[in-house]
């Protein structure tokens, strides 16, 4: 009883309070923070402002919040250029953190946070716990990975934040995952979609139902899923599943999440301004209409991102949810506008395959990568044809060719795969462009 | 001395070893000896065929993988001891062996020893000198 008389008052949680700003100062606030980050760019980032003086910009020039569309964009491709700390604003004695995902040449990306930059990080990703009924007397498990990718280390800030008790059991080891949410009476588990899915599976084979277990709300990222598998989480999981937004290059994960309306995900736009612009021409795009999501950083001190393309397409939603919030919502994030594939929470560009198959063969054979899902985890296999100049009739140099594909791929795209040798002609042609990647993880 | 193997790369699933052969029978071309070499997911299929060289063209064509490699045979009598005995003369030579099959003549007194090694021709002089004298192409088709 205590518990439902608690899971009625959320919404009025102290951290929440500024996702119920009124407009008119939110305006304000946002746009006084981004002359600030503007300024701030400009005097410590070369890029940014070599950039700003080719279109003959000062920081002076942004007088409102539409001269935003006025500033350059930021690309990956500038991350991985800058690579490691050629992108920082602050000096490294003021940095207390460095995150990595992966980038498309073998180089990671690299992130760095202030202190002030955690504190940001840990209040949003409360905001978004919040936003999902979850408060002090909740225990999460946070079953992402803890380590260089920002959502295990990120959700376990954000739900100590907020005063909940964090199991940080980070990824793998199911039955021990059951055995802990069982024992330590875990309400809320942080994890990708797919996982909670093989999670629900396995304890159902340990037979524990996890509808019988406390556990009521799941915080789900990290990878694209459908309705039909939020269906069947919250049917099969007997829980309320969330869809939390966010990418290392901007914060991590709490750049956005959904309230309890479920009508979208309310990007924490105090600090992370949102635009949609058309993949094509840059143009920035009216509200309601479908394009690529364009972030700012509003007050990241160590690493702004000042209109950063993150490349996942969606819109945002016109009018107010009934939760009250003012903060503008997003759709969930249905594809993205580049070919980049998000693997076990790795970035995967099918370009990386084609490199290693290079390393390893000179030319590039025909191949496909093949996405599926087994057991909650994502699993890539990358087909090559073989060609008469891989062929040989001696069975160990042929598994040799096999070994040394194996490994370039491994390499360069830093997790494992699997690599099949079929016959040539065997991988379908399309006509025009070839078709890379298969995608049945959400079949 | 050199025998043409033809060799097709064959994926471990159903129906593909009968494609590659289905195309041999409607070119009318003879397979003499045949042996399948299997890893998990793919295998080698090695044959000795009247018409080698059209049987790699025919299959290139048709987008098969194929290729002529060049091994050894050697005839031995059909009985008891038959292998063992060259097998003891090739171990005096030290000579290695990629691998070997074999299969029965047609008169079935004799037998046929096919052999694949790293040389050759390294390893026909060898096999000379310890007095075995590999079989010609169309000699071994004959048999």
């Amino acid at each position: 009883m205590i518990a439902e008389l608690e899971t009625s008052i959320v919404d009025c949680h102290e951290v929440s309070a500024p996702d119920y700003r009124p407009l008119d100062e939110l305006r304000a606030l946002q746009l006084a923070r981004l002359q600030q980050i503007v300024g701030r760019s400009y005097q410590n980032v070369p890029l940014f402002r070599q950039r700003m003086e080719e279109r003959n910009l000062t920081p002076a020039d942004i007088r409102t919040l539409d001269d935003l569309a006025r500033l350059p964009f930021t690309v990956k491709a500038d991350l991985r250029d800058n690579y490691p700390f050629g992108l920082f604003a602050s000096p490294m004695g003021e940095v207390v953190r460095l995150h990595a995902s992966s980038g498309t040449t073998g180089k990671p990306i690299v992130v760095a946070y202030t202190q002030e930059d955690i504190n940001t990080w840990t209040s949003v990703v409360g905001r978004a716990m919040a936003g999902c009924g979850l408060h002090r007397g909740d225990v999460i498990q946070v079953s992402y990975g803890y380590g260089l990718f920002t959502g295990g280390l990120g959700a376990h800030y954000g739900a100590e934040g907020i005063g909940a008790t964090v199991v940080p059991t980070s990824g793998g080891q199911a039955d021990r995952q059951i055995m802990l949410m069982k024992d330590f009476g875990v309400t809320a588990i942080c994890c990708t979609p797919s996982y909670f899915i093989h999670l629900i599976e396995r304890a159902a084979e340990m037979g524990i139902d996890m509808k019988d277990l406390p556990v009521r709300a799941g915080v789900f990222g990290a990878e694209p899923w459908t309705d039909e598998m939020r269906r069947h989480i919250e049917q099969a999981g007997g829980i309320e599943a969330f869809d939390i937004y966010g990418l290392s290059e901007i914060i991590g994960p709490g750049v956005g999440c959904e309230c309890r309306r479920h009508a979208g995900l309310h990007i924490f736009e105090d600090h992370f301004y949102p635009e949609i612009i058309d993949p094509e021409t840059g143009e920035v795009l009216p509200e309601g209409a479908e394009g690529e999501l364009v972030l700012t950083t509003l007050s990241k001190q160590a690493m702004p991102m000042i209109r950063y393309r993150t490349r996942d397409i969606t819109c945002l939603l016109p009018g107010s949810c009934s939760c009250g919030r003012t903060l503008r919502r997003i759709a969930r994030i249905g594809r993205r506008s580049d070919d980049m594939l998000i693997l076990r929470g790795v970035n995967v560009f099918p370009s990386q395959v084609e490199t290693a198959l290079l390393q390893v063969e000179g030319a590039l054979p025909h191949y496909q990568i093949v996405l599926t899902r087994a057991q909650g985890l994502d699993q890539m296999e990358v087909q090559v044809e073989v060609t008469p100049h891989m062929f040989n009739d001696r069975m160990g140099a042929l598994q040799a060719v096999h070994a040394r594909l194996q490994a370039a791929l491994d390499r360069v795209l830093g997790i494992r795969v699997r690599v099949s040798l079929v016959e040539a002609h065997s991988i379908q042609r399309s006509e025009g462009k070839a078709k890379r990647v298969i995608d049945r993880r959400n079949a | 001395m050199k025998i043409q193997q033809l060799s097709i790369f064959v994926e471990n699933k159903p129906g593909h070893l009968a494609a590659p052969i289905r195309l041999l029978a409607a070119e009318g071309i003879d397979l003499r000896a045949l042996f399948l070499a299997d890893a998990r997911e793919y295998g080698v299929l090695r044959m000795i065929v009247s018409d080698c060289e059209l049987a790699v063209a025919r299959l290139t064509a048709e987008g098969f993988v194929a290729r002529v490699t060049e091994v050894l045979a050697i005839e031995v009598s059909d009985h008891p001891g038959g292998l063992a005995g060259v097998l003891t003369a090739l171990d005096a030579t030290s000579i290695d062996i990629d691998y070997m099959y074999a299969f029965p003549c047609r008169n079935a007194e004799q037998a046929v020893l096919l052999f694949s090694f790293a040389d050759v021709d390294a390893a026909i002089a060898k096999l000379r000198s310890v007095g075995i004298n590999p079989l010609a192409n169309d000699d071994l088709l004959k048999l």
